[in-house]
C-alpha cells in the first residue's frame, strides 16, 4: 500500500537537548535508526524516552541539537510535511467524538489532503488495507469511543499505517494489551519492516518484547545514553541493574535463543542474601 | 439524512447540505409570513402584486430584516459553538466560555447606561459592545497565553473569570442604573433581535460567512484534534495556528453576535448536539450543517419569541433556554447521545 520506493528513512540524532517542564530532560543524545530496523529505547520512568518521542514527532519543537530525517532538518519540515514521513503510535489515546474506526484510520491521510479535500478512492483504499493488516476491519463502522481498548490500540495502529510513514515512533504502544494483542501488534510492526524496509524507533518497558523484536537497543538513564548497541550487548546483567536500579536475572528463552530478563522481587533478593550467595551473575556466560 | 456507517462523501454532504437549506429556507418563509399583521403565505408567496403597501412595508421593513438577522445570528452562534466544543475538546463548551461575552454585554451595558443607545437605535448599543468584545478579547488572549502557547486550560479558566467579573459589574451598573434604564438592560441581557436595516444586516452577515467559511476550511483539523493536541500534531496538524485562529474567529463570531442581540444561550450548544447525533461527528458536515441548522433553529424561535404572547414580546434568549435546557438534559439522558456527551 505504501509508495514501494518510498522505503525507510535514515534518522539521525546528534547533540540533542531537551529541556520539558523546567528541567533538562535530553542531555547531548546520539541516535541512529537505518531503514529496515527496529530501534529500541529502553531506560526507567523519567529517563527521557517519551520525551525524545515528543520532540521527535513535534510535540516539543524547542531543542538544541540536529535531528535530520535522510540527511533534512527536521526544523525545516513543515507539520504536515513531517507527518508525510513519520506517524506516532502512542500508548493511549482516548477520542471524544463518536468517530468511527473507519474514519479515524482516514484521519491518517490528513498529511496527504488539502483543506476542503475529501479521501479520494486511493486513500479509502490505503485506509482499508490498514484496517485489514491490523485485524481489524470487522470493526470499521464501529465507534471508536465504544472499542477495548485492545480494539482501540488496533485502530491507532491501522491509522498510522495509513499514514504510510517510513519512520515509525512507538511510545509504549501495548502497555496496557494482554499478551496475545502486545505480540499481535508487534508482529504487524515486523511486517511493515520486512515489506517496506520502514525504520522503526519504539518506547518499551517490557524488556522480553525488546529482546524478542528490536535489532538494536539504546538505554536511557537521566537523559543520558548509558549504552547502546545489539541487544546481546545492551541486555547484560551490569547494564540493567546500573540502568534500572534492581536486580535482574539475565537468561537465555531455551526455545528462540533470546535474551529473557526478569527483575527480581525484594524477597528473592534478600533471600539469596540470607543463603549468602553472591547476587546471580548472567547465566549466559557475558 | 441518517448517519451512513461509513465516512464522509461530497455527494452525502450535499444531500445534507441542501436538505437544511430547504428546511431553513421554509423556516424563513414561515417565519415572514407570521406576525402581527396577518400577512398569508399565499400573498407571500406571489409577492407584489397581492401585497399592499401596508403589508409590504411590514413585510420588507419590519419583519423580513428581523427574520434574516435571527438566522445570521443562529448560524453565527452555533458555529462558534461547535468549533469550540472541538478546539477544547468539552462538549459543554459553547459560544460564551471564552468570557468575550462578558466583555460584550460590558460594552452594550454601558452604552444603555450612557443613553447611547435605546430600544430604538440599538445600532449605538451594538457598537459599543462590540469594542467591549474585542477588548476582553485581547485582554483573555493575553493573560491566557503562557509562554507563548495557548492553552485549553488557562483559555476555560480565564474565560470564567471574565465571565464572573463582568456578572458582578453588570450587576453593579444594574444597581446605579435608573428604573427605565434597568428594564432596557434587562432586556438586553436576557437576549432579543433587533430591527436593523439590510445594509447593517448584510455587513454583519458577510463578516459572518467569511470567519465561517475560514473556519470551514480547518474542518479536518478539528476531526484530528478529537483525540487531543498531541496526537493532532504528528497528525500534521499545526495545533498552534489552529487554536489562535479558532479562538480569534469563534470570539468575533461571539462579540458580534452579543454585540447585536444579547446572550441567547443554547442555540451554540444544542444545536451541535442535535446534528451529532444525526450527521456523526465530522466537521466537514458539521460546521456548514451547524450554521444552516442553527440559522432555522434561531429563526423559529425567534417567531415563537415575538408571536406566543403578542403584541408582548419574549426575549428569544429565554425562549431559547426554555425549550433548550430540557432537550439539552433529555439528550444527555438518552442513550444515544451518550457517546457524543459523556
Amino acid at each position: 500500500m505504501a509508495d514501494p520506493g518510498a522505503g525507510g528513512v535514515k534518522l539521525e540524532i546528534d547533540a540533542l537537548c531537551q529541556a520539558y517542564g523546567g528541567r533538562r530532560a535530553l542531555e547531548d543524545v546520539h541516535l541512529r535508526v537505518e531503514p529496515a530496523e527496529i530501534v529500541g529505547l529502553i531506560g526507567p520512568n523519567g529517563s527521557g524516552k517519551s520525551t525524545l518521542i515528543k520532540t521527535l514527532s513535534g510535540v516539543l519543537p524547542n531543542y538544541r541539537g540536529s535531528i535530520r530525517l535522510d540527511g533534512r532538518d527536521l526544523r525545516s519540515l513543515h507539520r504536515r510535511e513531517a507527518a508525510r514521513i513519520l506517524a506516532v503510535v502512542p500508548q493511549e489515546i482516548s477520542f471524544n467524538f463518536p468517530f468511527t474506526a473507519l474514519e479515524v484510520v482516514l484521519m491518517g491521510r490528513h498529511s496527504h489532503l488539502g483543506a476542503f479535500a475529501f479521501e479520494s478512492n486511493h486513500d479509502r483504499a490505503v485506509a482499508e488495507e490498514a484496517l485489514e493488516r491490523c485485524g481489524a476491519h470487522h470493526l470499521a463502522s464501529r465507534a471508536v469511543q465504544e472499542l477495548s481498548s485492545g480494539e482501540r490500540q488496533r485502530i491507532v495502529f491501522a491509522r498510522a499505517m495509513a499514514q504510510e510513514p517510513r519512520l515509525l515512533l512507538l511510545d509504549e504502544p501495548v502497555s496496557f494489551l494482554d499478551a496475545r494483542h502486545q505480540v499481535e501488534l508487534y508482529d504487524i510492526v515486523r511486517e511493515l519492516v520486512e515489506e517496506r524496509a520502514a525504520s522503526v524507533l519504539t518506547v518499551l518497558h517490557d524488556l522480553n518484547l525488546a529482546a524478542e523484536y528490536c535489532d538494536r537497543i539504546y538505554l536511557l538513564r537521566q537523559g543520558r545514553i548509558d549504552t547502546s548497541g545489539t541487544t546481546e550487548e545492551v541486555f547484560t546483567y551490569e547494564n540493567l541493574t546500573r540502568v534500572f536500579e534492581t536486580d535482574f536475572y539475565v537468561t537465555t528463552n531455551d526455545l528462540t535463543g533470546k535474551l529473557l530478563v526478569t527483575p527480581l522481587s525484594g524477597r528473592a533478593r534478600d533471600e539469596l542474601r540470607r543463603q549468602r550467595r553472591p547476587t546471580p551473575r548472567d547465566t549466559n556466560g557475558r | 439524512m441518517p448517519r451512513p456507517g461509513a465516512p464522509l462523501t461530497l455527494r452525502h454532504l450535499l444531500g445534507c447540505l441542501l436538505s437544511l437549506a430547504g428546511v431553513l429556507v421554509l423556516c424563513l418563509v414561515l417565519a415572514a409570513s407570521l406576525g402581527a399583521g396577518k400577512i398569508s403565505l399565499i400573498q407571500l408567496l406571489r409577492w407584489g402584486d397581492a401585497l399592499g403597501e401596508v403589508d409590504a412595508a411590514i413585510l420588507f421593513q419590519v419583519r423580513l430584516p428581523r427574520v434574516l438577522l435571527a438566522a445570521v445570528l443562529g448560524g453565527s452562534l452555533t458555529t462558534a459553538g461547535i468549533v469550540f466544543q472541538a478546539l477544547l475538546r468539552n462538549p459543554l463548551a459553547d459560544p460564551y466560555v471564552l468570557g468575550v461575552s462578558g466583555g460584550a454585554s460590558i460594552g452594550g451595558v454601558l452604552a444603555l447606561l450612557l443613553g447611547l443607545g435605546s430600544a430604538n437605535s440599538q445600532l449605538g448599543v451594538a457598537a459599543f459592545a462590540f469594542l467591549g468584545a474585542l477588548l476582553a478579547l485581547f485582554l483573555i488572549e493575553w493573560v491566557a497565553t503562557v509562554d507563548g502557547h495557548l492553552t485549553v486550560y488557562t483559555i476555560l479558566l480565564t474565560g470564567a473569570i471574565f465571565n464572573a467579573f463582568s456578572g458582578a459589574f453588570i450587576y453593579f451598573i444594574q444597581s446605579v442604573a435608573s428604573l427605565e434604564q434597568l428594564h432596557a438592560i434587562v432586556f438586553y441581557l436576557m437576549g432579543s433581535v433587533p430591527s436593523f436595516g439590510y445594509a447593517t444586516i448584510a455587513g454583519f452577515g458577510a463578516a459572518s460567512l467569511l470567519a465561517i467559511l475560514v473556519l470551514w476550511s480547518m474542518a479536518r483539523d478539528y476531526n484530528a484534534l478529537s483525540a487531543g493536541e498531541e496526537d493532532a500534531i504528528q497528525l500534521g496538524v499545526d495545533v498552534e495556528r489552529l487554536k489562535r485562529r479558532t479562538f480569534l474567529l469563534g470570539a468575533l463570531l461571539t462579540g458580534l453576535s452579543v454585540a447585536v442581540a444579547g446572550l441567547i444561550g443554547f442555540v451554540g450548544l444544542v444545536v451541535p448536539h442535535l446534528l451529532r447525533l444525526v450527521l456523526g461527528p465530522d466537521h466537514r458536515l458539521l460546521l456548514p450543517a451547524g450554521c444552516l441548522g442553527g440559522a432555522a433553529f434561531l429563526v423559529v424561535a425567534d417567531l415563537v419569541a415575538r408571536t406566543l404572547i403578542a403584541p408582548n414580546e419574549i426575549p428569544v434568549g429565554v425562549v431559547t433556554a426554555l425549550v433548550g435546557g430540557p432537550f439539552f438534559l433529555y439528550l444527555m439522558r438518552s442513550k444515544k447521545g451518550r457517546g457524543g456527551l459523556v
